[in-house]
């Protein structure tokens, strides 16, 4: 048994029945803390009164309220479209990266380069592509969100595709190519489907965060066209409203599915790989 | 004599300071089982996988059937290899594993599937078309390995320790399943293995390797009778070395009267240990008879014969070990005894 | 004996300029571009109807530190430490004791920790505003307990960016700890109780040192964020608590001098990468990987 798996398996081994004694209280405060918050706004997002503080009674008038709000409904038909055209050019662009970088060229500056959205502050990057598309003459609109938030995605889809692909057994490749498989034919019909999880993967998380992504759109987005986040800040910075307080809670809903059903298929692909 | 299938001529590899071989010849004939047998870092895995394609030589030419086969991109090869960890495509099925190469080459799906299915019943894995890589155990795996090497009709079949990921039952098993499909499929295997036994037992000759270069290429018998150097004489086999000078009698031992008796040119006496023949005490030292005098340190039964090993009084052997001597079923010796170790000077080889 | 032609090379070099070429195209052109070109304005000014005007000089250098930029700059990486000291001091123990909980346990309340993480941090930073504010719920509260005779302010300050820092960054700094004890061989606490060390000693002579690389990655992980963040600062300190993001955003939207936000950008990246540099010598130190 090789020393790795002995040593995991000793970590695995239950340690005798200490309790978490005092760790309670940290663990259960910060759940706490984490949690009343939202648990408030969703709360209030009931309200029958018109306050956004002050709850008097429980209804539901909120929620028809901000399901008619064509504002909204366009922001999010906005967000949606750049987030889309982001996940797409990011995983190409990523996938193949990925491979170039794991494949045929191991460079640490080439890395840098590849993984520096990641790295560097969004409000750099932010003010960056302001400068970049406005002396370059490009208008401020849709595309160039979407434009800045591949850029941005391209580098979790390369860290993502990039961790599977170095776990992968390069001698398939090559039995490919003994087979008579050019290099072309290996990736397509050899590692692509090998690494197809991680590209999955990779794909949502770009749209994911292209989804929730505020300080990038809101410097590299023109005046007509704002997305779910920006008309959220806008409509934010001039107070607390209860249609607010409902599309809070619409989002934490989202968000709950999301997580709920990611960890759900993550274990799952957990019991298919042994 | 007809020309070789395969000619290697002056192969070197070098990466930065490694080299890793050292100008290699070889030939391989058509049909033949041959193999690369040498230690860890002799650069055997190293000429194969440029003989597949994967690595490039810095200098040298092969040849296959008389082409240039470096010129060639490890796709366009005539040459199949056998992966020492398979590499079977786990989304595949065994099928669809083993069609891989035909699809490649163009085949049509009808032609695929008669050969796919041919080399399944040729290797013995009827009725696991459909399976994939995950529900097969390891000799199966094996099998898919080769069958998806041979369905392509190569010229040269190569294959990176074949045996070496296989339980001790199942290689001895798989030894002769190997030499039976070369024969059935008529294809030459080249094997690159650092187990002796092995190479010894499944190949029509040998290339015997170490710090990249050739050794001696022989066939197993002739390796064993009479190997070319010192390093040969202690791979292949047990064997017995001592270091001097060669004389016409003999080896010569540095601050020793008398000689071992041996014939051949080089500082090295190389006797193995089923010709070394055990005698009563009391007769000469080295000076007079050429017998040497010592002790038994311990005897091992192994079934069909017993290694002795016996410590001989002021004569060291090279490698400081004691003298081995073998003898077909039981020994009257035992630990302790006083005894005496001599051989004819025709089993005494003299080596480089 | 003829060299063979490296027809196997030439189609290696095809392949690899076929996968980097792309990828590699495109973040030189937005990602190095870009930030290249912002950062190379803070040696021009700004131009008179806006615009840059390329003459070469460092004044805005010498503006960045002028005592009322100065000041704000001090007070971001105060703010940004004291969230991450804070974020600390309650991810640690949380991170811990989820590490000792049962395997059931674990994966669901990491799965808890997560998704205020996955909220949109707007909406986070709103539920604040909603909190905090005079006539909320919290002061409701505190009043009602008799614990203040009369509602607090809590919005508008300095301590509400704190909160809204630690609050939206506080999975970040859970998440990295976690990983690092998680990682931790169970034998090793048990060696050490073995050769006479108390349960503290242990604590603090092995588990400490050896968490010690997720420890920095989560003050990392809050820490760089919380400096360059304007919108927590704005929703939740109001005009009067400024941190260099906004001045950034301010200069590049509203006074429209490029040149001077991004000279505060490169100060801001200065900083960051000073505290990389630190980082790494630090955990090169701490380097050990205790799953031999």
């Amino acid at each position: 048994m090789s020393a790795a798996k002995t040593a995991s398996r000793a970590a695995r081994r239950p340690a005798k029945r200490q309790g978490l004694g005092l760790l309670w209280i940290p663990l259960i405060g910060c759940l706490l803390f984490l949690y009343i918050p939202i648990a408030t706004v969703v709360v209030l997002s009931f309200n029958s009164g018109r306050s956004a503080l002050n709850l008097k009674g429980f209804s539901l008038r909120w929620y028809p309220e901000l399901f008619s709000d064509a504002d909204l409904g366009h922001a999010l038909v906005n967000t949606l479209l750049v987030a889309t055209g982001a996940m797409v050019f990011s995983t190409v662009l990523g996938t193949m990266l990925a491979v170039g970088l794991v494949r045929y060229r191991r460079s640490t500056a080439l890395d840098t380069m590849a993984m520096a959205p990641a790295i560097l502050p969004d409000l750099v990057l932010a003010i960056g592509l302001l400068s970049f598309f406005t002396w370059v003459g490009f208008t401020l609109g849709l595309t160039t969100v979407m434009i800045a938030h591949a850029a941005f995605g391209t580098a979790f889809v390369v860290a993502v595709v990039r961790a599977r692909l170095v776990q992968l057994d390069g001698s398939l490749e090559e039995a490919s190519q003994d087979l008579g498989a050019g290099w072309f034919t290996t990736f397509w019909r050899v590692t692509l489907p090998s690494i197809a999880p991680a590209v999955l993967a990779g794909a949502l998380l770009s749209f994911t965060l292209s989804l929730d992504e505020f300080v990038i759109a809101f410097f590299t987005n023109g005046p007509n066209s704002p997305t779910l986040p920006i008309e959220i800040y806008s409509r934010v910075r001039f107070g607390i409203t209860p249609e607010i307080n409902a599309l809070a809670t619409i989002l934490l809903l989202v968000s709950i599915i999301a997580v709920v059903a990611g960890a759900l298929a993550l274990r799952r692909t957990d019991k298919t790989d042994d | 004599m007809t020309e070789a299938l395969l000619q290697v001529r002056g192969v070197r590899a070098e990466y930065g300071d490694v080299k890793a071989l050292r100008g290699v010849d070889l030939d391989v004939a058509d049909n033949e089982f041959f193999a690369l047998l040498g230690p860890s870092g002799c650069g055997k895995s190293t000429l194969l996988r440029s003989l597949a394609g994967f690595e490039d030589p810095s200098d040298g030419t092969v040849t296959l059937v008389g082409e240039d086969l470096l010129a060639q991109p490890a796709h366009r090869r005539p040459v199949n290899m056998m992966f020492q960890s398979y590499a079977l495509f786990p989304h595949l099925s065994v099928e669809k594993n083993i069609g891989y190469g035909p699809a490649r080459a163009g085949l049509s799906k009808k032609e695929t599937a008669e050969r796919v299915a041919e080399v399944i019943s040729t290797v013995g894995l009827d009725g696991l078309a459909r399976r994939r890589p995950s529900q097969l155990s390891g000799g199966q795996r094996q099998r898919v390995a080769l069958a998806r090497a041979v369905v392509n009709r190569p010229r040269l079949l190569l294959l990176d320790e074949p045996l070496s990921a296989l339980d001790r039952n199942v290689r001895a098993q798989m030894q002769l399943e190997l030499k039976r499909l070369q024969h059935e499929v008529g294809i030459a295997f080249l094997v690159v293995t650092h187990d002796q036994e092995e190479a010894l037992s499944m190949a029509d000759r040998v290339a015997v390797m170490n710090e990249g270069l050739v050794q001696q290429i022989a066939t197993p018998q002739e390796l064993y009778r009479n190997p070319v150097n010192r390093f040969v004489a202690e791979f292949i086999g047990r064997s017995n070395v001592f270091e001097g000078t060669a004389s016409p009698d003999g080896l010569v031992l540095p601050g020793h009267a008398g000689v071992l008796p041996g014939n051949g040119e080089g500082g090295y006496l190389v006797v193995r240990p089923e010709d070394v023949v055990l005698g009563e005490p009391g007769t000469d030292r080295l000076a007079k008879a050429p017998t040497l005098a010592g002790r038994v340190l311990e005897t091992q039964f192994s079934g069909g014969s017993t290694a002795i090993a016996v410590a001989i009084d002021g004569v060291p052997t090279a490698s400081g070990q004691p003298v081995l001597v073998t003898q077909q079923g039981f020994t009257t010796v035992r630990r302790g005894d006083d005894v005496t170790v001599s051989w004819t000077a025709d089993n005494g080889r003299i080596v480089a | 004996m003829s060299r063979a032609p490296a027809t196997g090379a030439r189609s290696r070099r095809a392949a690899g300029a076929f996968f980097l070429g792309p990828g590699l195209i495109f973040t030189i052109v937005f990602v190095v571009v870009p930030v290249l070109l912002v950062l190379s304005y803070t040696v021009f000014d700004r131009g008179r109807f806006g615009g840059i005007q390329y003459t070469f000089n460092l004044d805005n250098f010498s503006r960045a530190f002028e005592p009322t930029f100065r000041k704000v700059l001090v007070s971001s990486l105060g703010i940004a430490a004291a969230a991450t000291v804070i974020a600390l001091a309650i991810g640690y123990p949380v991170a811990y004791a989820i590490a000792k909980l049962p395997e059931r346990w674990r994966s669901l309340v990491l799965v808890l920790v997560v998704i205020p993480f996955w909220t949109n941090f707007l909406i986070r930073t709103y539920a604040w505003m909603v909190l905090l504010n005079t006539q909320g719920v919290l002061n409701d509260v505190l009043v009602k307990l008799g614990l203040v005779d009369e509602r607090l302010d809590l919005l508008y300050t300095k301590g509400a960016v704190i909160v809204g820092l630690v609050y939206v960054y506080l999975p970040l700094m859970i998440l990295p700890i976690y990983a690092s004890v998680a990682r931790l061989d169970n034998e090793l606490p048990e060696a050490s109780a073995d050769l006479g060390a108390s349960k503290f000693t242990t604590f603090r002579r092995v588990t400490l040192p050896l968490s010690l690389p997720g420890v920095i990655t989560g003050c990392i992980f809050v820490f760089v964020p919380s400096l360059g963040n304007f919108v927590v600062p704005e929703l939740l300190g109001g005009g009067k608590t400024v941190m260099v993001g906004n001045l950034v955003r301010d200069q590049f939207l509203k006074a429209r001098d490029w040149p001077f936000g991004a000279t505060l950008a490169l100060i801001m990246v200065v900083l960051l990468v000073a505290l990389f540099v630190i980082q790494s010598l630090v955990s090169r130190r701490y380097a050990v990987d205790s799953r031999r």
